[in-house]
Order: structure tokens, then sequence, then C-alpha cells
């Protein structure tokens, strides 16, 4: 069991809510001060380097044009954290392979941050949320089938070590690709994708890729692990190691139980404060048509309302671990059991207004009280055993995702 | 007025076409909403004209051909579509995006065409890189895009009433526009280059209180093809054909008298 902590380098210093119409794309940058906006980067940056003291491991990721998320470009933050950290594995999470214009650039950089850090590079692929296609100005259109051949594309020139090769495919051409440096890991860095559903699981498990999920809860977990492992058992003759699952919730560890819920209300801030107006979370081409038209009514996420589902709605679904550290063990406990387990927990860790001081607390604890049991789940089962525990366990389905599902599962 | 409408099997794809009235043809390509095929105006047109109106792959429920991913496919399928429905000696008249498909076409080769109408097109960039010539319709709230697309928004379909099937057409609909107008948006930087290549007569047809593209924007765009003439339709927005239908159809057939 690895745990990869998180932050998303939110910008919160924000007007009220009701005075600016979307958090993303449209708001304006005269709410970003470049002073306050050093001091958070430096602080972000501290935090990692602080997870990897803790022994954890280190995620990021990237979104444009919102306070949300600050950071632009994943690659330029991981890479100075491959400088200030020795041991931590270095998970982005992802690149916006759809969204990007050359997939080869994506491959120099990961190669090259995977040789700085000599080989502790972990890279996701996502298709990136909704809200990410006017700031790309990439059509939506056919995302996956894009992410797909980017990625093939990518593979085969971190891969191929005996001069340039062409790649002429449906939407990316190149005919002289031989990238300067290869990366350090070989044959290849460690590949993960996000998957939203049981339809994006099969290219993932082919692979043998990690497929990670985000925040799928109860209601929806056990149909996309499921997936993935029931593809890799067809595919590969034998059962997805632990290791290549896994999964994204919130966790606030305390050293009791109303410190615990007074941070992970902080923490809720990812989600409350995600104000998008249905016309940036409905990109033409992005949904099908029956979900985009609920959209449009306002009937599901995206309607510009910020989500703000109870703490005790968002525990219930198993989006939120919160707690004293033997509280927090046996929520994720339960939830490893349900989905039938997984070997990467992706800690949210930090978020919106949670201090460095509360974070510092619930890392600490959750790395020293929590972690270690967790670790010892793993290794008291098996992937076969531990999925056949879960299937024998009754259906949760009272925990209804609604316009959540939409925003945060992909 | 009684319409026939039908699928015809392409060399890749289909088109759904519906056709009514007799006389010369009027290929009429529809906008960013989807098929007119059932609106009054084109029984108003069907009166003087043989009114063809085709559906473009991924309105209105039909199949997308999975090479798609813009208009230059669209493009290329229409000349397909142009020799399935032997086009001879047609007005072609386009409305908004389909203007902008009308225009592509009349530019590759105009022989097919006596005369081409013009809706509150788009399809070039009149403007600086920074003027916004055509409003960005995938970044605005829906009520502020009746607003601008409608000289009275009351004219405009009220969707809280619409049904989910209804609203689920609707948003395919839009699904359809955004898949061939995303980028570069509502328009080809290439066109201006060729629309010397439009020598058929051609008339602008614009409602004066557009907001979407103004009559700025198409007076621009008119002063692009040589020898086109301009009309605005007052009282009425970016759909003129349906908030003047009466002026409109008059228009249509003062022009092609």
């Amino acid at each position: 069991m690895r745990t990869y902590w998180f932050t998303e380098d939110a910008y919160p210093d924000l007007p009220p809510q009701e005075e600016y119409e979307s958090i993303r794309v449209n708001l304006p940058n005269s709410n970003f001060d470049p002073e306050r906006g050093h001091e958070l980067y430096n602080w972000y940056l501290d935090m990692w380097c602080m997870a990897e003291s803790y022994g954890l491991d280190i995620m990021n990721n990237e979104h444009h044009q919102t306070a949300t998320c600050m950071v632009p470009a994943a690659p330029l933050m991981m890479s100075i954290l491959a400088r200030e950290t020795s041991k931590a594995r270095l998970l982005i999470l992802g690149n916006p392979i759809s969204n990007r214009r050359n997939p080869i650039r994506v491959a120099e950089e990961m190669a090259l941050i995977d040789v700085i850090s000599k080989g502790r590079l972990e890279c996701g692929f996502v298709r990136g949320v909704p809200y990410e296609a006017a700031p790309a100005n990439r059509t939506a259109h056919r995302g996956s089938q894009r992410l797909w051949e980017a990625h093939d594309m990518i593979m085969k020139a971190w891969t191929t070590h005996d001069g340039p090769f062409n790649y002429e495919g449906r939407w990316f051409q190149s005919r002289q690709i031989n990238i300067w440096p290869r990366p350090y890991q070989q044959p290849a860095p460690p590949v993960w994708v996000t998957m939203g559903g049981r339809s994006s699981t099969t290219p993932v498990a082919k692979h043998k890729h990690v497929g990670a999920v985000f925040l799928a809860g109860y209601p929806r977990i056990r149909e996309i692990f499921d997936g993935y492992r029931e593809d890799y058992l067809e595919m590969h003759g034998e059962h997805a190691p632990f290791d290549r699952l896994a999964y994204l919730g919130l966790v606030f560890v305390g050293e009791n139980e109303a410190k615990a819920r007074e941070g992970a209300e902080k923490l809720l801030w990812y989600m409350s404060a995600n104000k998008v107006p249905g016309y940036w979370s409905n990109p033409p081409g992005y949904h099908p048509p029956q979900i985009a038209a609920q959209i449009m009514k306002g009937a599901r996420g995206g309607s510009g309302v910020p989500l703000t589902a109870t703490l005790d709605d968002q525990m219930a679904r198993g989006n939120v671990f919160a707690g004293t550290p033997d509280q927090v063990y046996e929520q994720i406990k339960n939830f490893w059991e349900y989905s039938g387990g997984f070997g990467n927990m992706l800690m949210m860790g930090q978020a919106g207004f949670v201090t460095h001081e509360e974070t510092e607390t619930s890392m600490k604890l959750y790395s020293e009280e929590v972690f270690p049991r967790l670790k010892e789940l793993e290794a008291s089962t098996t992937p076969a055993e531990a999925w056949e525990k879960s299937k024998a366990m009754e259906k949760r389905e009272n925990v209804p995702l609604d316009g959540f599902a939409l925003e945060f599962v992909r | 007025m009684s319409a026939k409408t039908e699928t015809i099997e392409l060399p890749v794809g289909e088109i759904t076409v519906t056709r009514k009235g007799s006389g010369p043809q009027l290929l009429l390509l529809h906008g960013g909403g989807g098929s007119i095929a059932d609106h009054p105006v084109t029984d108003k047109l069907a009166e003087k004209f043989e009114v063809i109106a085709p559906t473009h792959p991924g309105f209105n429920g039909t199949k997308v051909p999975d090479h798609f991913d813009g208009m230059p496919e669209l493009v290329h399928f229409y000349l397909d579509v142009l020799d399935a429905l032997e086009i001879d000696n047609a007005v072609l008249m386009g409305i908004s995006m389909g203007g902008w498909l009308a225009v592509e076409l009349a530019s590759i080769n105009c022989a097919r065409f006596s005369k081409v109408i013009l809706v509150d097109a788009v399809g070039v960039k009149v403007g600086g890189p920074t003027d916004r010539d055509i409003v960005d319709v995938f970044g605005i709230p829906p009520d502020e895009a009746t607003k601008l697309m409608y000289h009275d928004p009351a004219n405009a379909r009220d969707m809280s009433t619409l049904s989910d099937d209804a609203l689920a057409a609707v948003a395919g609909n839009r699904i359809a526009l955004g898949l061939y107008t995303w980028e570069p948006y509502m328009h080809n930087p290439k066109l201006p280059q060729r629309l010397h290549r439009v020598t058929a007569p051609t008339l602008f047809l614009w409602g004066e209180s557009d907001g979407l593209v103004t009559t700025d924007y198409g007076k621009a765009y008119a002063a692009l093809i040589p020898g086109a003439k301009f009309v605005t339709i007052p009282e009425a927005g970016h759909s003129p054909y349906a908030e003047q239908t009466e002026r409109f159809v008059s228009e249509v057939f003062a022009f092609t008298d």
C-alpha cells in the first residue's frame, strides 16, 4: 500500500461567492494577487516535501483558468519536487493529453522529470474535466479516443531507442520522433489513467496501467473496480494486483473527533467552492445528450450551484474519511473491503483554508497511526480473496451521487 | 403542405432530407438549432420552390460518420449530398452555421447554384484577432444567448416546458453544433481567400437585432463577396425567417425573381 499526498494548490482568497459567476474559466485574474500566489506556491511545495518526510508519496495535477487549482502545468511543479525530494514517488495525475496539442512534448517533459528524480516518476494521463474544454480551446468530442492515441504515441516515444520513428495517427502526426532524454525507468515509467465508469476500464487494464478513481464513493466504486478486475483477469489470466488500483478521497485525521470534523469541514472547500455554471460544465461533446440535457435543465451538477452536500453525506458516500486515527482507519478499511481492495490511497489532505498546522497534524497522524494499519490490511489478504469478500457484501446504493458524479468522477 | 422525408445512403454515411413543393430547387442548409424543415417558412418558400432541406449529420438525432471532426468533413460530405440530391441550378440558402457551409460549397464550385442567400451567416472573421466577431454561444448563460438571438426574447422556445426527450434533442443539436464549429470558432481562416469564387448573385439577409453576429459583421462579410447585396430585416434577430416570416419570404422571392 502506498499513499500519495495531494493538494490541488487552491487560491482560496476570493470575494464572496455570490459576487462572481464562476470560479473557473472566466473569473478575472485581478482576483489573483501575485504576492499571495508567491507565498502559496512555496507553501504548497513545502507541504509536499513535508509529506515525503512523513513517508508519504507525492501527487499533483493541473487545471487551467481556475482558482481551485493554481497549477496550469503539473510538470513544472513536479520538476521542482524532483529536485527537492529524494525518496517519494512523484505522481502526476495527470497530464491532460486529450487537450495537449503535442504528445511528444509530454513524453519529453515526463522523461526529464524521471531522469532528474532518478526514476521516481509515476505518470498519469487524463481526459480532463469538462471545464477544461474552453481554456484548452479543444473540442470535447472524441476526447477519450484522442487520449489513447496520444498515449500510444508517448509510450512508443519512451520505448524507442534506435533513432527516429514516425507516428502518423488520426489526431497526432510526427515523422521524426527521437526523444532526448529517454526515461530513467525501463522500459517506461509506470502509467496511470483515470477511470470514470465501466466503459473506461478496458484499455487501462489491457495495458496493466494503474486505474485511478476519484471520489466515486460507495455508489460507483465496485462498478468501476470490478470492471477493471474482470478485464484484467480476462486479458492477462491472473488477478489484478492491488497496486493496479487507486482511490482518491478527502482525508482528515484529528487528535479528537471535534478537531477532525473541523478540519474536514474546511477540506470540503474543494467541493463547496466549485461554483461553475452549466455552460462551462457542459461543453458540446463531453456528455451524452441525455446528461447534457439534465445539466441544461439545472437538474444535475454543473448548473451553477456549488455542491453543498454535508460532511456526513460525503462521509456516508465514501468520499471523505475523517475522524480520529481509529475512526479513519475503520472508515477506509470498510471502504477498502467493500471496493475489493486497492493498493494506492490518493489522499487529498489539504484544500481551501486548511492551515499548515492542521495539515501537518492530519498528515502526521495518518502516516503514524493509520497508514501502517492499512499496509497490514493489504498484506493480510490477496486480490482474489478481497474481491470475493467484496462480492459477498450487500450493494450500498442508498447514497445517491446526483451531480457529484458528473463533476468529480472521471 | 405535404412533405417527403427520406434517408439516403451515401458513399460514406447517410443524409436525411425533407422535400416539399415544386419548382426550381431551393437547397436549405439549416443552422445550429437543427432542421427547420417543419417550420412554416418552408411552406411559404415551397409555394415557389422545391424546398430541399437536408439535416446535417448529428442534428435531430441523425448519425455522425466516425471520421467527422469538424466543418471540413461536413463540406466534403456535402459534395456527395449535392450529387445524390441532383442539385442543379438551385438557389442555395444557408442559415447561420448553414450559411458557413453554403459559402464553403459555393467557393468550391458555384456551377450548381443559381443564387446564394446567406441568412445571419457565420464562417469568416472580419475583425482583428482580439475582435470578438461572433459571440461564443458556448461561453454565455442560455438566457443571455436568447436575448442576443431574438429581437423579442418572448419568441424563443421556452426550454423549461420541454419534456426530457425534447430537451435531449436540443442538447443533441448543441453537441452537433459544437462538433462543426468549436475550433477555429465558427469560421475558417482560409475562407476569405476563396470568396471571389462565389460567382452566383449573392444576397445577405440579416436580422437587424441579431446580437450573435451583428449587422456590422454581416456587412463586412458581404463586402468580401463581389457584388453581394446586403438587406436587413427589422424587428428580427438571428433567425429572421422565424421572427419575420412574411418579410423574410418576400425578400427571398424578390431576389429570386
